[in-house]
């Protein structure tokens, strides 16, 4: 990676993606706090990323803003950039750089399973691939989704007075956990905390059906009474949660597969649902890009790199720092 | 299978005591005979699988799992149940047998078809039932549910005294069809053989300051605590049985402990070692203890004889409902006509004031035989568990050393994110010699310090074990030191406990493990 550097820096085109500090010239793959900071000069992402950025951040979080479309290329002095959705998150992409016929993919945050509120993951070849590994250990096999969800209606049937709070991120988490639960017919308003209202609107102004939701600021602590209500972990974990009474507590992450981990939160009932790649997707994704030199940028990168030995690729552990474990907060 | 994983699932995320007994409540109303008390019995630890070694079981994962994988997966989720559960890659249909009959398939399991049959149990299994298989194998399920508590949803299920459950409970065996036909009230109160069975013991409180302010000494007698283990001794028609304090049998490692006694007599009290009833320390009677062989040179070196503290029964009759003063003289009647060799009276402490035993506790403790003082309410009836304000354990205060922190291993259970499990060291030389591990003592703050420091001062990593910088020294508590062979160190710290953290303290005021054997051993 001569043209590029270890802090995912693109030296020809004095650009950086993702940074965690302000800088002149930012590509940004999604709005997630870890890979979008605020204060860079000039930002180049796509349309809903821009968007997410100033909700977050306010309009003059960046001073020039660039959009660009999925799957045009932008031509800078001898680079090419193409933004390839990434299914991560609502205007999530995986950013191609080519540079005298040498391709490098960053894929940003990413999964390659469906989800109706952002595009769909599209593969990308490329010669070497800088990826994450936020579930890169083969004890992550994230399972079915649906069947996730189904574990929370059963338990509103099994526990019909008990209100059901389920733990979610702010960004992505929220308004999939919605989409999924209205692909199962439950037709009922969604409670959500005030910290999640901005998002959620915007996804519906981008047209992703979530149905009704409201906030919950009713007193009227019977209103709750076998409803589900989606809010930050933290919010669960603080002084929040006491207008709800006997809730069964709920988390919605890719950490939830761990049994003593959900039991550490203090979680009641895990559901496995994540918006990250787990183990199978990673590595069957590194094999189909036909990447020769695979970069990890956070995660449990120890693992992946392994993993690329055993197949003959050339692995290799940024270990970039600022970038948590988005699904664990 | 697949409702025995629910449950231990659920009372593992289930914090709620209250909620977890409506869980077995409702489990012990669904589930059929003789589940329901297979399962009663795993809960409890009334059963285990030992037939299987984990070590099995780790092979079998291996040979699918790639090793260096298998180990890095192992070191993040830090509980081997739930990372075999999760990491196992191959998928069969078909349904496990319930649990009863897979107890019954493990337990009689031979060598040829193991690692057939437990591939293809791990494969039909989903990944409940993989974990809770394997916790079924390795024995321990630490899903925070105490024999006490399925007892207390026993008692809620059949609407019956929790005591009398308690009163029958080691004289029934799995899978207990007579106890579940007495709680649906189709069936009378299970009969019991009373020389056979262990009851449980009564245990005490440690004394806190504040409980000598209110406290009239002239209501209690002192006892020393022994350093021994504590045992239930069950004579019958001269026969001797000997339970640990959890209802253990060890009878068969104490051959030697014998009775002309006819008459049934229970009595409760400290197994030693050592000559004219002198104790040993703790670690010869460590020579005695978990072998199922006893040699005639292991029994003439380190004989055993117990200290008596109390009395139980007495030619059938139970003593339990009288106080304490009236037990010891039933007690003391029964020592001096069966005295021998392996019997010998635990001696009553005379002190006037709490200020005069005080000073007793601290002038007359023998390092290696005592662990302390017991205060026993003279008014006392027997209590089993450990009923407040009858009973109380006074111990001698803690060693303390200043160690240097060497190596961390991840935690288990609701630690299985922290590195909480620590080895540290002193000065041989010029070089580190470990000395002890330690993994209680500091509080939650004190744990976030230390796993903070190993994960960034992490010099070489081997497996799951991390070596740090040698720059952490830390106050470290423990009861006694014993020489050991076993360590390269040569001694081994008793209750090791990690009691402040001196980031202050350079490492090198650390003391000499030479000066160390001096000052302790
Ligand atoms: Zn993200």
């Amino acid at each position: 990676m001569k043209w590029i550097n270890e802090n995912l820096y693109i030296s020809p085109i004095n650009t950086y993606i993702d940074p965690s500090k302000p800088v002149e010239n930012a590509i940004i793959t999604h709005g997630h706090a870890d890979h979008a900071k605020p204060g860079h000069k000039n930002v180049l992402a796509t349309k809903e990323t821009i968007n997410i950025m100033k909700i977050r951040y306010g309009e003059n979080c960046a001073q020039n803003f660039q959009e660009l479309t999925l799957n045009k290329t932008l031509k800078i002095d001898d680079i090419k950039i193409t933004f390839y959705p990434a299914g991560h998150i609502l205007g999530s992409v995986q950013v191609l750089a080519e540079y005298k016929g040498e391709r490098i993919n960053f894929t940003g945050d990413y999964k390659t399973k469906k989800d109706k509120t952002c595009e769909n993951f599209e593969p990308v070849k490329c010669h070497t691939l800088v990826t994450e590994a936020t579930f890169g250990l083969p004890v992550f096999q994230h399972p079915n989704e649906h069947n996730e969800i189904k574990k929370l209606l059963r338990s509103l049937e099994l526990f019909p007075k008990r209100p059901h709070l389920v733990g979610v991120y702010a960004l992505g988490k929220a308004q999939r956990i919605i989409g999924l639960l209205r692909q199962q017919r439950y037709d009922k308003e969604i409670f959500i905390h005030g910290a999640l209202e901005k998002l959620c609107n915007y996804y519906v102004e981008e047209k992703i059906f979530l149905g009704k939701f409201l906030k919950t600021n009713l007193k009227d602590k019977k209103v709750y009474q076998g409803e589900i209500i989606l809010a930050p972990p933290s919010s669960i974990k603080n002084v929040w949660s006491r207008k709800f009474e006997d809730p069964i507590i709920c988390q919605a992450s890719g950490w939830m597969s761990i049994k003593q981990r959900a039991k550490q939160s203090l979680v009641e009932l895990p559901l496995i649902i994540s918006d990250h790649a787990d183990w199978n997707e990673l590595t069957q994704y590194i094999k189909l890009t036909g990447a020769e030199n695979v970069y990890v940028t956070h995660g449990r990168e120890e693992a992946i790199v392994h993993w690329c030995k055993l197949n003959q690729i050339n692995g290799l552990a940024l270990s970039l720092s600022g970038r948590e474990d988005e699904e664990d907060l | 299978m697949r409702s025995f994983s629910e449950l231990i699932n659920k009372l593992l995320l289930t914090s709620s005591r209250n909620r977890k007994v409506d869980v077995l409540c409702d489990y012990f109303k669904n589930a059929p005979d003789p589940d329901r008390g297979f399962t009663l019995a795993i809960i409890t630890n009334s059963l285990e699988i030992k037939n299987i070694p984990i070590s099995k079981i780790k092979e079998i994962v291996r040979e699918t799992v790639d090793e260096e994988l298998f180990a890095l997966s192992y070191d993040y989720v830090g509980d081997l149940a739930e990372t075999i559960s999760l990491i196992w890659p191959n998928k069969e249909n078909g349904n496990l047998p319930q649990i009863s009959k897979m107890i019954s398939i493990l337990k009689n399991i031979n060598k040829n078809e193991l690692t057939r049959k437990i591939h293809s149990f791990l494969s039909i299994a989903n990944e409940t039932e993989r974990w809770a298989l394997i916790k079924l194998i390795s024995g321990g399920l630490r899903i925070g549910v105490s024999s006490r508590l399925a007892k207390t949803a026993l008692a809620k299920f059949g609407e019956k005294k929790l005591d009398d459950i308690e009163k029958i409970w080691h004289g029934i065996d799995p899978p207990y069809e007579n106890l579940f036909k007495w709680l649906c009230d189709s069936g009378p109160f299970p009969e019991i053989d009373l020389k056979n069975t262990f009851n449980p013991m009564m245990l005490a409180n440690p004394l806190e300051d504040k409980d000598f302010i209110n406290l009239n000494c002239n209501n209690f007698v002192a006892e020393w605590k022994w350093d021994g283990i504590r045992v239930q001794i069950i004579i019958n028609d001269t026969k001797v049985k000997i339970f640990s304090r959890t209802g253990d049998d060890i009878s068969l490692s104490f051959p030697e402990i014998k009775t002309l006694e006819k008459n049934m007599v229970i009595l409760d009290g400290e197994l030693l070692v050592g000559r004219n009833h002198i104790p040993m320390n703790f670690n010869s009677l460590q020579q005695r203890l978990n072998r199922k062989k006893v040699s005639l040179k292991h029994i003439d070196d380190f004989p055993a004889f117990v200290k008596l503290y109390d009395i139980l029964y007495l030619n059938n009759d139970d003593l339990r409902e009288k106080n304490w003063e009236e037990r010891r003289n039933l007690l003391e009647n029964w020592y001096y006509k069966n005295k021998n060799e392996f019997f010998d009276l635990s001696k009553i402490i005379n002190f006037n004031s709490w200020k005069n035993l005080t000073a007793i506790r601290k002038n007359e403790i023998i390092d290696e035989q005592h662990e302390g003082l017991m205060i026993k309410r003279k008014s006392s009836p027997y209590i089993s568990g450990r009923p407040k304000g009858h009973w109380y354990k006074w111990k001698k205060d803690p060693k303390t050393v200043d160690a240097i922190l060497m190596y961390a291993v991840r935690g288990h259970g609701k630690r299985s994110s922290y590195y909480s499990d620590f080895t540290f060291g002193l000065w041989d030389g010029n070089q580190l010699s470990p000395i002890g591990k330690a993994y209680f003592g500091f509080n939650d703050n004190e744990l976030k310090i230390l796993d903070k420091f190993v994960r960034n001062n992490t010099i070489k990593k081997y497996g799951p074990v991390r070596e740090v910088e040698k720059t952490f020294v830390i106050e470290v508590a423990f009861d006694s030191v014993n020489s050991s062979t076993r360590h390269k160190s040569g001694v081994a710290l008793r209750f090791p406990r990690i009691k402040r953290l001196r980031e202050d303290k350079p490492t090198s005021e650390v003391i000499q493990l030479c000066e160390f054997k001096l000052e302790f051993l």
